[in-house]
């Protein structure tokens, strides 16, 4: 319906452009087609922000519908594996390694003889835990900092943009080998501490780009001579114009995260058996892909669905944060 | 159709004296060190008093966009005054200075980006509301919004719509709405409707013009197009080079122009009747606009200009009435900044080296 009125209104401020010889005629067009009003408008009564339409249009938005249980059904079975797996991930059986699959193990056994379906599941959470605080914590970190070095500029900026070349200049895996092998703790925190170390410098470069290109915008400007103070100038003016860029490239980086946990596993300075990740399933089951491929493709297949869902509602939210689109 | 001429009494809102602006140019990236400055504005002086509409006019990159800056306190004048009722509001900041940004407004150039594009037209004229919570009680400010919406021509149902939604002509409306707000004394219009298509031009003009008279606003209008100036503004100041070099009521300037550049200009204006067109005579100045960086001793015109001489490269032209015009008073005396001011209209023809319109194809 919006796009229907859209296309009205375009067409009728055609005409008016077109007809415009006559001064006369073509101002009493306009307040004709300002007085008229197309239908498909809505109450006039309620104020609408950014925010409040962006849902309104993600309500609509199949993809995001998709994506959203996606995204809860993983969240679910992080926190309560054991309503859709009865079994133990740790409760493995030698005798029935690399098996197919069979009655109550529908996705076989690994090489260890575990059950691929019981650790699935339960992979879900050290890989949605890594993944998801992982990417909130690098995009908050990188896009506070680098919205402000970009908003300020000068001195702060400079140092700010030293920092982040030193810190692109750690190659990942050598990083996580100094420095998580000191760690004794199997957690996935010191994990999405080191993640979150090396990540921010992508984001904080994005984000300050963006935000130098919305500041020089004459709405920025015309906020200032209004006398906005600069939190207003970032929130309302700069923010919502410059976070397009962020959203989608923290999405992708968030299957880059699981993966880069199951790397840092596989070289044994990430999380160590007993815990239970799609990262180390993953290395482990690799050697015998050709014995068993079930072992490989289900915590696979498992990841490709997780990033696929993180990408695709940042891509529906940055799309409903752009009026323009709607 | 023209706005109320201000009465010579009336009192002055801003008097701008001295102002100048140099941007200053550095070599070097660790220790920055200064080569030399660019020269936006370079000692600019006016009066603006309550009602009238001040015009100013000049080419691209003659300063008069950073005068307009200035004047809303987007930048800060290297040196110089702009007084608002007295007041000099180039030294103030914090809660001073937000009082005074509530008097002094600005409509911008280019209507696609002066309008946020997340934000609906509701809250972007409503935005002087959240900024200066003390002019509008949070309740009444919708009704404000609709009906500034309607005051410029727009319909109030479009409230909650947002920018993309409206053609140019509808969202420079929707810029005066949100300069209107706080209803302030003074709207500074930096090339209002340069962007925008002649027919709507002329919309929005008149709009302007009606606005000007309904909320007694004082205008400094800012444009290159000599004859949208001349439609509305009482007084024209003309600008080269970071400079006024001319300023005059507005027939003063275009029917009687005493300085060289200004009838320069006012000979390159496009004439509509090709009868009249055969007859006229066009000024071709030789050479180009020297660099803002590298003004030239005395006049800073002299290097264009075809009355140059020993003079104007040694004294500083005044900004006053040409003490040979003085005495015969008429439209002529009026301030122009050159050693050999002399009227001239353009449409005769125009003394020194005059090239025939044809000589230029």
């Amino acid at each position: 319906m919006p796009d229907q009125s859209f296309q009205s209104e375009g067409a009728i401020a055609g005409t008016g452009m077109g007809g415009a010889m006559d001064l006369a005629t073509s101002e009493a067009e306009t307040l004709e087609k300002t007085a008229g009003g197309p239908a498909g408008t809505g109450p006039a009564g309620r104020p609408r922000s950014l925010w409040s339409d962006a849902w309104r249009d993600l309500r609509r938005n199949p993809v995001f519908i998709v994506s959203g249980l996606i995204i809860l059904f993983l969240v679910f079975i992080s926190l309560w594996p054991s309503a859709i797996a009865s079994g133990s991930p740790l409760k493995c059986d030698l005798a029935k390694a690399q098996q197919g699959s069979g009655p109550g193990h529908p996705f076989g056994y690994d090489g260890q003889g575990c059950d691929v379906y019981t650790r699935t599941v339960y992979g879900a959470r050290t890989s949605v835990a890594v993944g998801v605080c992982a990417t909130l914590g690098v995009a908050i970190l990188g896009s506070v900092l680098g919205a402000l070095a970009g908003f300020f500029g000068g001195l702060g900026d400079s140092i700010l943009s030293r920092i982040t070349d030193v810190f692109f200049a750690i190659p990942v895996i050598l990083g996580g080998l100094v420095l998580l092998s000191v760690v004794t703790s199997n957690s996935v925190w010191p994990v999405i501490g080191f993640i979150v170390l090396l990540g921010w410098p992508q984001i904080s470069r994005i984000a300050r780009g963006a935000v130098i290109t919305a500041k020089q915008n004459d709405y920025v400007q015309a906020a200032r001579a209004l006398g906005a103070s600069n939190s207003r100038l970032l929130l309302r003016h700069i923010a919502p114009n410059a976070i397009a860029p962020v959203i989608v490239v923290a999405t992708i980086a968030l299957g880059t995260y699981i993966a880069l946990e199951a790397t840092l596993s596989y070289l044994g300075v990430g999380l160590k058996p007993p815990s239970v990740s799609w990262g180390i399933d993953i290395s482990a089951a690799s050697p015998y892909i050709r014995n068993a491929p079930h072992a490989l493709l289900w915590p696979s297949g498992a990841l490709a669905i997780t990033v696929l869902a993180f990408i695709m509602l940042g891509d529906a939210v940055r799309d409903a944060l752009d009026p323009r689109l709607r | 159709m023209a706005s109320a001429p201000a009465t010579a009494s009336a009192e002055p809102i801003l008097e701008v004296s001295g102002l100048y602006k140099h941007y200053p140019l550095t070599q070097g990236i660790l220790f920055k060190k200064q080569v030399g400055s660019v020269k936006a504005v370079d000692g600019v002086d006016f009066t603006l008093r309550r009602g009238e509409t001040l015009g100013i006019v000049g080419e691209s990159g003659c300063g008069k966009s950073t005068v307009a800056k200035m004047l809303v306190n987007l930048e800060r004048p290297t040196a110089g005054s702009i007084k608002y009722k007295g007041e000099d509001i180039t030294k103030l900041s914090g809660r001073a200075l937000k009082a005074v940004r509530r008097n002094i407004q600005m409509v911008f150039q280019d209507p696609y980006t002066s309008l946020n594009p997340r934000m609906t037209v509701g809250d972007i004229i409503g935005e002087p509301y959240d900024i200066h919570p003390e002019v509008a009680p949070k309740g009444d400010r919708r009704r404000r919004v609709r009906e500034l919406l309607d005051v410029v021509g727009l319909n109030p149902e479009y409230i909650n719509r947002y920018p993309h939604q409206f053609s140019g002509g509808q969202r420079q409306r929707i810029g005066i709405a949100r300069g209107l707000a706080l209803r302030p004394e003074v709207i500074v219009a930096d090339e209002p409707v340069s962007a925008l298509d002649v027919s709507v031009q002329a919309q929005v003009i008149n709009l302007m013009d009606r606005l000007q008279n309904e909320f007694d606003l004082s205008y400094v209008f800012i444009a290159h197009d000599l004859s949208i100036v001349r439609h509305i503004s009482d007084r024209v100041g003309v600008m080269y080079l970071g400079r006024i070099v001319e300023i005059g009521k507005d027939a003063e300037i275009y029917d009687h122009p005493t300085h060289p550049y200004t009838q320069a200009l006012l000979s390159a204006v496009p004439v509509p009747d090709p009868e009249a067109r055969e007859h006229r005579e066009r000024i071709i100045l030789a050479g180009d606009v020297p660099s803002p960086t590298n003004i030239p001793s005395g006049c800073r015109f002299r290097t264009r200009c075809w009355k140059a001489q020993e003079r104007c490269a040694q004294e500083v032209p005044a900004l006053v009435v040409p003490p040979h015009l003085r005495g015969r008073g008429g439209p002529e005396a009026h301030d122009s900044a050159c050693h050999f001011a002399e009227a001239g209209s353009v449409m005769r023809s125009a003394p020194g080296q005059v090239v025939p319109t044809e000589a230029e194809s």
